[in-house]
């Protein structure tokens, strides 16, 4: 009786600790769920059309290098507000040339939809590893800084309860803030619009979509191009606007965790951006419990976890949430096959 | 006479996609190389790469201490690319090698330091059998999931991988810690380390690796398990009305991979690297892909493309002291083999070559089941 009284306790402290850390948690948790956000909008729309793409953790890569590089050369020239500027357009285009690639292999070549996948992780892990010892490390110099966040005036963040709600969404660099924007727009364009109806017709149904005049390989290379713009926009927050400096690997698995949220979030765009708001909200608490450990039993408790058991919370809670979630998850029905026009077999 | 020709056919047949895709994944990286020589202080150099490619053969095969380098490099391949070639065969893409490399590797320490100063048999067969079980542990986790509820390996192995890494670390920190060192690691393996058989460090696991080649050629040839892996990888359904267990058999799939894998982690542990420290990275997991794909997961195959990538492994080093050249572009150069092996549409447009009458179909098969499709513990609909 005297160990479920205990555990009742726990609970219940747990649950309170995790209420007054909320307004130290929001603000950082739409930080860290942007670039799993955008690289689960990637999955969605990409994966909606038939084509799998487990490429995005290495298109983020390039995305966030070749942004880096772009605001790294120039901003000593131009300033280094124009640069970051040109190196999130770069990072965009970056992805947007790599989706090409990606469109080209599956529905042209129809190579194997993962092996390309894994192609293009190898090959973003070697080249961004590559033009960094050539280029970047040997100069000694450091990159153009990040984008100064939006601030929002004290008198509305101090507010009592809507305040940190505000600071969540609007205390943030525009990179972050557009995320939500951009889920709804896409929300709404995939089931309300004509192109929507396409990109599901097309991917639920290849044939049926072809015989009524769809293209079906112009909506897959549409969908897949758009998707990976999306996944180099994930990778200009990581180096431009949110750490300011480029490491080989960075990007850290997070294209896998995003693939993740997509499954999670059952391949709608709000369902993934709740996915990768969990996410956030894991990693965050494992920051917040460090800075702010809780008194009494719960914080010895909390403190006798080992951090590095925190860090791997969220690849923990990716296999978790895919096994338990995939079963009564159904992808679309055309999902990782290429398509075949009759007579070009 | 007409016989030898008629066998060189075959074997042309057979090798002569890789090979292409090789030397134009060599042709593509010489033209990076020359491109990104314009971005460093020297200048344009149209000539680096042959200077860059003369160095990484010098440096694989231009003494022979370069070829032991390279026989020991090898080893982990043939077991990592043998362990993703299985997966191959049964429709299953395992991604976790490193993971499975990695925990391997710390259980062979583990196990090796507490037996270092037990008889050298002792410890090296034990060492190296906590090595295998861990690592064959680490794939059941992917397996499992992926037979039961459908989550896919792809995704699974590569969480399992970062979760490794960090999960090990702690270990070594808080668990295993030997005193007496300035950082975290474990302790002296001593006696458990695999003996020298040749040169400086050509040790026991070469001949172990080599061997193992023959006992998975087997196992798939010529057992009945064997042709389950096979029967499920084509075809899932046929292998379920055929009275054959497609749940188990991809349960069982991972597991035997991630013992190779694990193997594969434990060899070098005793005979290359000694002790486990947090920062230990294990390329050997993508090039084992690379490995298993230009070996077109047959076990034979694989052990000629792990010879050619510990190649590239012994003789990066050599070609970035002398002409500068970041070792990274053997990682382009293996993603554009896999890109050249998994598009050969493009290989046989620039060569010209007609398609085979008998297409491989292994590397078909990898996306059927994305989300819980055939191969998973599902029903068929």
């Amino acid at each position: 009786m005297d160990a479920i009284g205990t555990l009742l306790r726990l609970g219940w402290e747990f649950l309170v600790y995790l209420v007054t850390v909320l307004p130290d948690m929001l603000p950082i948790i739409l930080g860290l769920a942007t670039p799993l956000a955008l690289g689960a909008l990637c999955g969605v729309i990409g994966e909606r059309s038939g084509v799998v793409n487990i490429g995005i953790e290495g298109i983020m890569l390039m995305a966030a290098f070749f942004g880096y590089l772009t605001g790294f050369a120039l901003h000593t020239t131009i300033g280094s507000g124009p640069s970051l500027a040109l190196g999130i357009v770069v990072a965009v285009f970056v992805g947007a040339l790599l989706g090409l690639v990606h469109a080209w292999l599956t529905v042209s070549v129809r190579a194997d939809q993962i092996i390309a996948g894994t192609m293009m992780n190898i090959a973003a892990f070697g080249v961004t590893g590559y033009l960094n010892r050539l280029i970047i490390t040997p100069s000694g110099l450091g990159g153009a800084g990040v984008i100064a966040p939006f601030r929002i005036p004290d008198t509305l963040a101090n507010l009592p309860l809507v305040g940190p709600v505000l600071v969540m969404f609007f205390d943030q660099g525009p990179i972050a803030m557009s995320v939500v924007f951009i889920v709804i727009i896409l929300q709404v364009a995939l089931f309300r619009t004509k192109w929507g109806l396409r990109t599901r017709a097309v991917g639920e149904h290849p044939k049926a979509a072809d015989t009524v005049g769809i293209d079906v390989y112009r909506q897959r290379y549409q969908n897949v191009i758009l998707g990976c713009a999306l996944a180099g926009l994930a990778g200009a927050f990581l180096t431009l606007e949110s750490t300011g400096s480029f490491q080989n690997g960075m990007t850290g698995g997070r294209g896998f965790i995003a693939l993740a949220a997509m499954i999670f979030g059952r391949w709608t765009p709000l369902g993934a951006f709740g996915g990768a708001l969990l996410f956030g909200t894991a990693t965050a608490l494992g920051v917040v419990i460090n800075v702010r450990v809780p008194e009494g039993d719960l914080g010895t408790l909390l403190k006798s976890i080992p951090t590095f058991w925190y860090a791997a919370l969220p690849y923990l809670m990716t296999i978790v949430i895919l096994a338990g979630v995939v079963g009564r998850s159904t992808p679309p029905a055309a999902d990782g096959v290429a398509y075949v026009k009759e007579g070009k077999g | 006479m007409n016989r030898a020709r008629t066998v060189a056919r075959q074997i042309w047949q057979v090798a002569s996609i890789p090979f292409l895709a090789i030397v134009l994944a060599f042709i593509v990286a010489a033209v990076v190389i020359v491109v990104s020589s314009l971005f460093t202080s020297t200048g344009f150099e149209p000539l680096l790469p042959l200077a860059a490619y003369g160095s990484l053969l010098a440096g694989a095969f231009g003494s022979d201490n370069a070829i032991y380098n390279t026989l020991v490099a090898a080893a982990p391949l043939i077991l990592g690319g043998l362990a993703v070639g299985l997966g191959f065969k049964a429709g299953l893409f395992n991604i976790g090698v490193a993971g499975q490399f990695l925990v391997g590797a710390f259980a062979a320490a583990v196990v090796g330091a507490n037996l270092a100063d037990a008889p050298g048999a002792i410890g090296v067969v034990l060492a190296t059998a906590a090595g295998a079980l861990a690592g064959a542990a680490f794939g059941f986790i992917p397996g499992f999931l992926k037979a039961r509820t459908g989550a896919h390996e792809v995704v699974t192995t590569i969480m399992l991988n970062n979760a490794a890494v960090l999960l090990l670390t702690w270990a070594v920190n808080d668990l295993v810690r030997a005193p007496g060192f300035s950082f975290p690691r474990t302790g002296p393996i001593g006696n458990s380390a695999l003996p020298i058989l040749l040169g400086r460090n050509l040790h026991l696991g070469i001949p172990l690796a080599i061997l193992t080649v023959f006992a998975v050629r087997w196992l798939l040839d010529r057992t009945t398990i064997g042709f389950e892996i096979r029967t499920v990888g084509q075809n899932p359904n046929a292998a379920r009305y055929a009275g054959m267990r497609p749940v188990f058999i991809t349960a069982l799939t991972m597991t035997l991979s991630g013992l190779l894998a694990g193997v594969a982690g434990a060899i070098q542990m005793l005979g290359v690297i000694g002790f486990y420290a947090p920062g230990i990275t294990a390329s050997v997991g993508f090039d084992s892909i690379a490995v298993a794909l230009l070996g077109r997961s047959n076990p034979i195959g694989i052990l000629f493309a792990a010879i050619l990538f510990g190649a590239f492994r012994a003789g990066a080093p050599l070609m970035q002291i002398e002409t500068s050249v970041p070792v990274e572009v053997i990682d382009i150069i293996q993603a554009l083999v896999i890109l050249f092996l998994a598009a050969d549409l493009i290989v046989r447009r620039v060569f010209r070559i007609r398609a085979p009458k008998a297409e491989i179909v292994e590397l078909k098969t990898v996306t059927q089941s994305w989300a819980g499709g055939a191969a998973s513990g599902a029903p068929p609909s």
